[in-house]
């Protein structure tokens, strides 16, 4: 796809055509709440926003940890909220390159130059990288999820000169159990180059530039709590009616007009845009809205 | 009259536990029962044997702590000589270079060397463990639902299970769900902060299987640890005076009380099929011996593909046989002893107790990782018993036996048990020094039984004392494979009466009751 995940500014589009009003640089510190009801938002400036209704795409540790006050709480939900698991197991390092990187082992000229790429090839080797994470260490041999973005949408980069993409695996929220450092960051990040240098001779020549993420820089940059890409695991007990926690699958909350729309709530993680028209549904029958201007979403499970 | 000639109503393949159970509640509904053992004795993997001169051990499953209480009372092995008391009762003992943390009667009644505020915790999980433990215990005795034309003694079961899910009342129903398939990591996470307590729990979970504490549904293996019961108590454990041979010394005079022929040394080569049907065996020395029900409670891959054949079954079911996983990981060490050894810290009531090496999650964690790529655990976890302390019988006078399950040990090890043995000998031998320090010197002689040993001499493939890994995906109607997870198989009068049938393993004798009971409900 050209352009990349831009295309959720087309959704922003229709927002606007719809006579929604998009505000940015404009931080949540806390929900406003009177008598158990949500009556708006305070932003970090202070102002206050209100509003009917109240719904947080904030991940659910964020949502009730943090922007709603514990006394507005059940403790029983409070105590879900805390044991909601949401440890971040992934990183990003996004490479400009000066040239498109050879691969030998792949012929010239071959579409895999623009596939999905990666140099896992035993599930021993990504289990030996989970052996790490688990010991609360980025993975020395992770596994990539790589890309060259550029080679379908030249666009992304000056001309002759591309972008990789390296999802990787694995990278944990703490590193010994203390925060991450910024010589933490730069190991990390040579974990993800010398594994692709192994396969493609000459590539830390082509470099010019380099964006890493750890789950620190995720969770200051996108305020995804521990870094977690999907707002929370996608394990059993985080699934279905137990997600985000039992008892509020169904993107309300213990607090009167405040919602959950994120992928901390079903059916979880992924640029699917699921959770949150499962939450509008939700809403509309609340307020008694008919729903039937929306479009028919096929099931997800 | 050769027994050739005789019609028996029903033979038992193996005499191990579950075999002598299902022989004996056969016979004892008039049936007239051969049972065939491949060895010179019964009992299989419960066995007390000599492995040093003057010392006898429990030599696989050295722990009673879920012998089925409808199998006590159905074959009266009271009577039969079998008696716990609640002053049996060993406590787990959880060891550490921090001092060790006991827990007291039925699995932590009591709990002493923690922290007030853990000892709270502990009271809670405990309770809610138990609780939720509580719930499945029901099917250890029934036959795993089916999942279509269920007949009304199975909804009825079902029905009573939901019954039993709503009395926990709507939050506790809510976390019974939400942490059924969790792994036991998280939960003791949420809720302990003494890692000798967790690590014991980690231990306890993963004990018998491959699984890390952190692996995906690794708790399912504390609740079935916990469905477990002895003498009424949840959780409970002793160790039986005489060692495990006298559970099945119990269990045999029940089967001779209701006349069944027990052959030892009488190894089956072949289950007789025609036209579909089971009608007999023929043993290593050629015998055929005709009945009208074959019920094998040995390993129910052996059965299919050794005695069976699979060009008598269908190549589905062939291929989920072939695809159940039961590779061991589990050893087992006994160690003849000078003098008793003492533990670090502990007193000597906990020393006649069960004596868990497993100081922390992590460490489990750690030293399961190896396992998975058939290499051993560098600092291995272990649970140690000295059972000639209980019953001095087992050793000569003044010397002490050890009996010690070690995990982890992987069947397959890549670099193959002949080094692998004394090397991995060295490491547990390194982790006991450092919690009895001066052990080492005292050994007289020592056995080490690696998965590959268990599964020469007990006949049990892949070392595996479930006859089958014990995970969600081997359960229930998945156990031994989905389909045919009612003692059942594709074969008529066939029938699965071992471990690794459902429950699954561990001395309980549930897989051969519920398989008997089956058999005279269907009157085959």
């Amino acid at each position: 796809m050209r352009a990349g995940h831009g295309r959720r500014h087309q959704g922003a589009g229709r927002l606007k055509a719809s006579g929604g009003t998009i505000r940015t640089g404009a931080e949540v510190d806390q929900v406003l709440i009177r008598n158990g009801k949500a009556k708006g938002v305070v932003l970090a400036g202070g102002e206050e926003i209100y509003g009917k209704l109240v719904i947080s795409n904030a991940d659910v540790k964020r949502t009730f940890l943090k922007l709603v006050e514990e006394k507005e709480l059940p403790d029983i939900f409070l105590r879900r909220v805390r044991n909601f698991k949401i440890r971040g197991s992934s990183g990003k390092v996004n490479i400009a390159l000066d040239s498109l990187p050879e691969f030998p082992a792949l012929p010239k000229d071959s579409p895999a130059y623009r596939a999905d790429m990666h140099f896992t090839d035993s599930i021993e080797r990504m289990e030996r990288a989970y052996d790490d994470r688990k010991a609360g260490r980025w993975s020395a041999d992770p596994f990539l999820d790589m890309m060259i973005p550029t080679t379908l949408d030249p666009t992304m980069a000056p001309p002759g000169k591309h972008f990789m993409s390296c999802f990787v695996q694995y990278a944990p929220p703490k590193i010994d159990g203390r925060d991450w450092t910024d010589a933490d960051r730069d190991g990390f990040a040579e974990s993800v180059i010398a594994q692709v240098a192994q396969y493609s001779p000459g590539f830390r020549d082509r470099i010019v530039h380099m964006e890493v993420r750890t789950p620190r820089e995720i969770e200051a940059e996108v305020g995804l709590t521990e870094g977690n890409i999907f707002q929370g695991e996608l394990t059993f007990d985080q699934l279905l009616f137990n997600r985000p926690v039992p008892g509020y699958a169904q993107y309300r909350s213990p607090v009167g007009g405040l919602y959950m729309c994120g992928s901390s709530t079903h059916p979880g993680g992924g640029v699917m845009g699921a959770p949150g028209r499962n939450a509008a549904a939700e809403i509309l029958r609340d307020l008694a809205k008919p729903t039937l201007h929306m479009s028919p979403a096929h099931d997800v499970i | 009259m050769t027994s050739s000639d005789l019609n028996w109503d029903a033979i038992v393949i193996g005499g191990g536990h579950n075999g002598l159970v299902a022989a004996a509640t056969l016979a004892r509904s008039g049936r007239a029962v051969l049972l065939l053992e491949a060895g010179n004795e019964v009992g299989g993997a419960a066995r007390t044997e000599e492995f040093a001169p003057g010392f006898r051990v429990s030599t696989v499953a050295h722990l009673l702590n879920r012998l089925h209480p409808d199998v006590v009372k159905t074959l009266e092995l009271e009577r039969h000589g079998l008696t716990v008391e609640h002053g049996d009762f060993m406590p787990s003992v959880a060891l550490s270079k921090d001092g060790p943390l006991t827990l007291h009667g039925a699995y932590g009644e009591v709990l002493t060397g923690a922290s007030p505020s853990e000892q709270s915790a502990w009271k809670d999980l405990r309770a809610q463990l138990l609780r939720y433990a509580g719930v499945l215990k029901p099917f250890l005795s029934r036959r795993p639902p089916g999942l279509g034309g269920m007949s009304l003694a199975e909804m009825t079961g079902l029905g009573q299970t939901a019954l039993a899910l709503k009395r926990l009342g709507k939050e506790d129903m809510r976390d019974f769900l939400r942490v059924l398939l969790m792994n036991v990591y998280d939960l003791l996470d949420e809720q302990l902060s003494d890692d000798r307590l967790k690590g014991l729990l980690a231990f306890d979970a993963t004990l018998g299987s491959h699984l890390g504490p952190r692996s995906p549904t690794s708790l399912l293996g504390l609740y079935y640890r916990l469905s477990g019961e002895i003498g009424g108590l949840a959780g409970a454990q002793v160790q039986p005076k005489g060692g495990m041979g006298a559970v099945v010394a119990a269990i045999r005079a029940a089967a001779d009380k209701a006349s069944v022929s027990v052959r030892p040394a009488s190894p089956v080569a072949k289950v007789i099929v025609e036209k579909g049907r089971a009608v007999g065996v023929v043993t290593q020395g050629g015998e055929t011996l005709r009945a009208k029900a074959v019920i094998s409670a040995i390993n129910p891959a052996t059965t299919i593909l050794e005695l069976v054949g699979s060009r008598e079954v269908d190549t589905g079911f062939v291929r989920k046989v072939k695809n159940i996983r039961m590779k061991g990981d589990a050893a087992k060490l006994h160690l003849a002893l000078d003098r008793p050894p003492q533990f670090t810290g502990v007193d000597a009531a906990d020393h006649k107790g069960r004596l868990v090496a497993a100081p922390s999650p992590d460490h489990v964690e750690r030293a399961f990782n190896p396992s998975k790529y058939g290499e051993f655990s560098p600092e291995p976890v272990m649970e140690i018993t000295l059972p000639s302390l209980a019953d001095p019988s087992l050793a000569p006078s003044g010397a002490c036996v050890l009996s010690a399950v070690v995990q982890y040990a992987p069947y397959a090890l890549r670099e193959g048990w002949a080094t692998g043995k004394p090397r991995f000998l060295k490491a547990i031998m390194a982790q006991l020094e450092t919690y009895a320090p001066g052990i080492g010197a005292t050994v007289r002689h020592f056995e080490l039984l690696t998965p590959a040993d268990i599964e020469a001499r007990y006949r049990m493939p892949g070392g595996h004392w479930h006859h089958g890994e014990l995970q969600a995906d081997q359960m229930l109607m998945s156990r031994p494979v989905s389909g045919w997870s009612g003692y059942d198989t594709p074969l008529e009068g066939l029938f699965l009466a071992g471990a690794g049938s459902h429950p699954g393993g561990g001395i309980s004798g549930a897989p051969g009751f519920n398989a008997a009971r089956h058999i005279i409900a269907m009157r085959a």
